[in-house]
């Protein structure tokens, strides 16, 4: 988050009238290009995809972004963004209605319930599967989680739930099912570790307060560390669900690469991010490369408009802590 | 008189059983959502691991991947390897200086309004998605002259920066300020203070950073994509050119029928995640390593 | 009333030493200790933090509708006795004890016992206020509702607040924060917290040494009001206090073990007015007479 936390005022007199030194001007001023190259870096990504997809906004104008139609048949191109809308709407939130409740749970283990031999390599090990890169976890995903759910889970969701639309019968392969399993594998660790911050963080007064009224752990947990802990939990879940919707590539890798909007969750779709990885490469026409910008500008906009969010939210539960702790 | 129940600690009563039972299932529960992400970690990593581990031989490293050959043509990843040596490589040369730079600039530079803004843009940077670097870069880099290893490089080199810049920060604000002090003390100046006193003492805390970035971005095959995934057959190192990197040609693999195309995935799978988890563990362990001691020494 | 540290009076004719504060004697005499009813009877209680023992040997009685004071220097392990007595020491890992303590005859230590059900009739004060991040209101009812008091909840909300001298001046806000109350009022929250559940005994670990004089006035003030339906044990530094509010006072001292380990002890165990007008242990008069400590 973007709470600085450093202690050098003593260094940051600038020069006190006396003679300028050379090296302290070239420091300042590379270190300073530096980090205004990196405020410039933004400009220049927005300004880059922006001009990337000029062709498809001009053509195309805001409707794109919820047309059903992906079209590049030359003589009748139309493309827009409204089938993978829906299928990152789906994938993104069905990841995060899984991870969550999963992700909480593992922080409390962490920080409550496990014995403290074991909190320190579970931990690790939870890290770890965030380390894993989501090419492999998608190439996994396919070859040996894809043919697992497909064989055995969603017929039998099918057969036992069936009557929800959702799990309809099975499709012929890669499915939005895989794709939500991935996705939640993908992002429980970032999920489950920013809580595990929050749940060490609550003051230890606060919970042996509640323990001395004779209430059990869960209870205390409920009643103080789940209310001190909410708002940075929101903050973890936007920023895992950000982390779900940027995702491409283990996407793209099991869901199949199909348009249209269905609500059975057992046949194959396609995301924002999966459909720019599957077509980058074999994209016919310069209409078509520019509407894959201009998927890739919603994915922009959505990614500032997200952190700047998670960042709103930081500020405040920090802000009431601050008046807790006062 | 107070009302106190004191037969509830022989003979617990139904609701204190109620209490007790739901407290013991929700342990349950969370012991369950943690054996849970233990298990996954440890399926994946068996199932890279058993199928990676039939086609891990010399050959993986010596003989490049050859489109369309025949069953009898030995095939290996050395293309792969070399190309995601240059390009990691490159990336860090580019990322490191410049993110350690802009930490420099935040922390020892910056007043506050700067520094914040500073530290959201990094933030913004953090979050962009991968792809959405690669076709910034394809239409800085590569439009108009193609696809090459110095592009992708570049793209790596832009998700690796935020997180440089981050963690030397980090490192830097634990020097304390009685050191600063110490080194204006003498006269040096604010340039000689910073190079010679405070960054020595961040090498490690920099290592570190850069270790875990490196490994991050090892894997990343959206950026590459469009930048820098249409290479050549042969092993190659020319960077002006596109080379073939590990998670490109895992991608690949995922679309390719072939199961030889599959057992070679597998096997820079199994490359790949030991890397990452090796310079992972080790960038940690030597991280809290030095903390214990930068602790101690206070 | 207040009692500076005067090298006050002896105030009996038979006391031998000067005490460093005064042991005021409007106070009840004790009835003889046969008659009084035990709530807590302590035996060979030892305990251990990893390896270094923090209590060893522990005997004593607590007894019922009595304020019972523990005093003594920092480091003899008063927190940790009387963290002892409702399991509030379970909650550190390193900790071993090993003894009795028998509540109402049932002996609380052992390992099969629930501290669950121990807490919620032995309940505890803490030294910083602690109360919840809650209104006023949730603050005292959070552990009715949890604890099944459901019944009246509003009634016994306003009851535990009275108790603990608060309800006046909360009584027209109470949705608004427990953390938006002074320190001594907060801590009267917390008091009133802990005796909403209707306990039996109530611990209190240096209630007020975070406070204020006027609020420790009014915490000591309920001391002496809300005796007659509770039994206290109370931690203090501060041996004014303990003169003022204790009937019965223990004191503990820190001891050199045989590898020269140090472990708090318990050295003396009696009634108020003869620990500090009479005591029977030199270490004692040392303490009281303010020649350490």
């Amino acid at each position: 988050m973007s709470t600085l936390d450093t202690t050098t005022d003593v260094a940051r007199r600038p020069f006190s009238g006396r003679r300028v030194r050379l090296g302290d001007l070239l420091l300042q001023g590379t270190a300073g290009i530096a980090a205004l190259g990196a405020l410039v870096l933004v400009g220049l990504i927005a300004w880059k995809v922006i001009e990337g997809a000029r062709l498809s906004i001009s053509t195309f104008g805001i409707s794109f972004v919820w047309h059903v139609v992906w079209n590049p048949v030359l003589g009748r191109e139309a493309f827009g963004a409204g089938s993978f809308l829906f299928g990152t709407a789906v994938t993104s939130i069905g990841a995060l209605l899984i991870a969550t409740p999963i992700a909480l749970g593992i922080a409390l283990f962490l920080t409550e319930l496990a014995p403290t031999w074991i909190r320190g390599p579970v931990t690790a090990l939870v890290e770890t599967l965030a380390a894993i890169p989501s090419v492999v976890i998608g190439f996994w995903g396919l070859l040996v989680l894809a043919p697992l759910l497909r064989d055995h889970v969603m017929p039998a969701l099918h057969s036992t739930l069936g009557f929800i639309p959702l799990f309809g019968p099975p499709g012929p392969g890669p499915s939005i099912f895989t794709a939500i399993i991935v996705l939640t594998i993908m992002i429980l660790p970032i999920i489950s570790s920013i809580s595990r911050e929050l749940f060490l963080g609550v003051p230890h007064e606060l919970k042996e307060g509640a323990l001395a009224l004779g209430t059990t752990r869960w209870e205390m947990v409920r009643g103080v560390v789940f209310p001190y802990a909410r708002g940075g939990v929101a903050a973890a879940m936007i920023l895992g669900f950000a982390r779900a919707v940027g995702e491409a590539i283990a996407v793209a890798q099991v869901i199949g690469d199909s348009l249209g909007i269905h609500v059975n969750l057992f046949f194959p779709g396609d995301t924002i991010g999966s459909k720019v990885a599957l077509n980058a490469l074999g994209s016919q026409s310069g209409l078509e490369f520019s509407s894959l910008f201009y998927l890739a500008l919603i994915l922009l906009v959505f990614s500032i408009v997200v952190n700047l969010l998670a960042q709103v939210i930081v500020r405040r539960v920090a802000r009431k802590q601050g008046v807790a702790a006062s | 008189m107070s009302a106190a129940d004191l037969s509830l600690l022989q003979r617990p009563n139904d609701r204190l059983r109620r209490r007790r039972a739901m407290n013991r299932g929700m342990e349950l529960l969370a012991l369950l959502a943690a054996a849970l992400a233990v298990f996954i970690l440890g399926v994946v990593v068996w199932s890279v691991a058993q199928r990676g581990a039939s086609a891990l031989n010399l050959d993986l490293f010596t003989k490049a991947q050859q489109a369309f050959a025949g069953p009898n043509v030995k095939q290996g990843l050395a293309n792969a390897f070399a190309g995601t040596l240059v390009i990691v490589g490159l990336a860090t040369a580019l990322a490191l200086p410049v993110g350690i730079l802009i930490a420099i600039y935040v922390n020892e530079f910056a007043p506050p309004r700067v520094k914040y803004f500073v530290g959201l843009t990094l933030d913004v940077l953090f979050g962009v998605p991968a792809i959405v670097i690669g076709f910034f870069v394809y239409g800085l880099l590569v439009v108009g002259h193609g696809q090459s290893a110095f592009a992708g490089a570049f793209a790596l080199g832009v998700i690796m920066l935020p997180l440089v810049a981050r963690s030397t920060i980090e490192v830097l604000a634990l020097v304390p300020n009685s050191l600063r002090e110490a080194a204006l003390g003498v006269g040096a100046p604010r340039w000689r203070m910073t190079l010679g006193v405070v960054l020595p003492q961040t090498v490690g805390g920099i290592v570190t950073g850069t270790t875990l970035a490196v490994a991050r971005i090892a894997g990343e095959t959206a950026p590459l994509l469009v930048t820098c995934s249409l290479a050549g057959n042969g092993i190659a190192w020319n960077p002006s050119h596109a080379l073939q990197t590990i998670p490109v040609a895992i991608f690949e693999a995922t679309e390719s029928p072939y199961a030889s195309d599959h057992a070679l995935a597998w096997a820079g799978a199994l490359v790949l995640v030991l890397f990452i988890l090796f310079a992972s563990l080790t960038a940690r362990w030597v991280a809290t390593r030095n903390r214990r001691k930068l602790a101690r020494s206070r | 009333m207040m009692t500076g540290e005067t090298k006050g009076e002896t105030v009996f004719a038979s006391s031998t030493i000067e005490p460093a504060v005064r042991v005021e004697t409007k106070r009840q005499p004790l009835p003889p200790r046969e008659r009084l009813e035990q709530v807590f009877d302590i035996q060979d209680l030892t305990a251990i933090y990893g390896s270094k023992p923090a209590l060893k040997d522990v005997s004593m009685e607590v007894y019922k509708n009595l304020v019972t004071a523990v005093i003594g220097p920092s480091g003899c392990g008063k927190s940790t006795f009387i963290r002892c007595l409702n399991r509030m020491n379970d909650l550190v890992p390193s900790f071993r004890q090993t003894g009795t303590i028998r509540y109402h005859g049932q002996d609380i230590a052992g390992r099969d016992v629930d501290p669950v059900a121990v807490r919620r009739t032995i309940g505890m004060v803490f030294q910083r206020p602690n109360p919840f991040p809650k209104s006023i209101f949730d603050n005292v009812a959070w552990g009715l509702r949890v604890l099944g008091m459901k019944d009246d909840l509003s009634g016994r909300v306003e009851r535990a607040l009275t108790q603990a001298a608060l309800w006046d001046e909360v009584k027209d806000r109470l949705k608004a924060s427990g953390l938006s109350l002074s320190g001594g009022q907060q801590q009267r929250l917390c008091i009133a917290r802990a005796i909403a559940v209707e306990p039996d005994v109530v611990l209190m670990d240096e209630p007020a040494s975070a406070l204020d004089p006027i609020a420790t006035q009014a915490i000591e003030q309920l001391l002496h009001d809300l005796k007659s339906e509770y039994s206290f044990v109370i931690v203090t530094h501060n041996m004014q206090q303990a003169a003022r509010v204790a009937d019965m006072t223990a004191f503990f001292s820190i001891s050199r073990g045989a590898e020269g380990e140090r472990s708090g002890e318990l050295i003396e165990y009696d009634s108020t007015e003869k620990i500090f007008t009479a005591p029977s242990d030199k270490r004692t008069e040392d303490y009281v007479t303010g020649r350490f400590g």
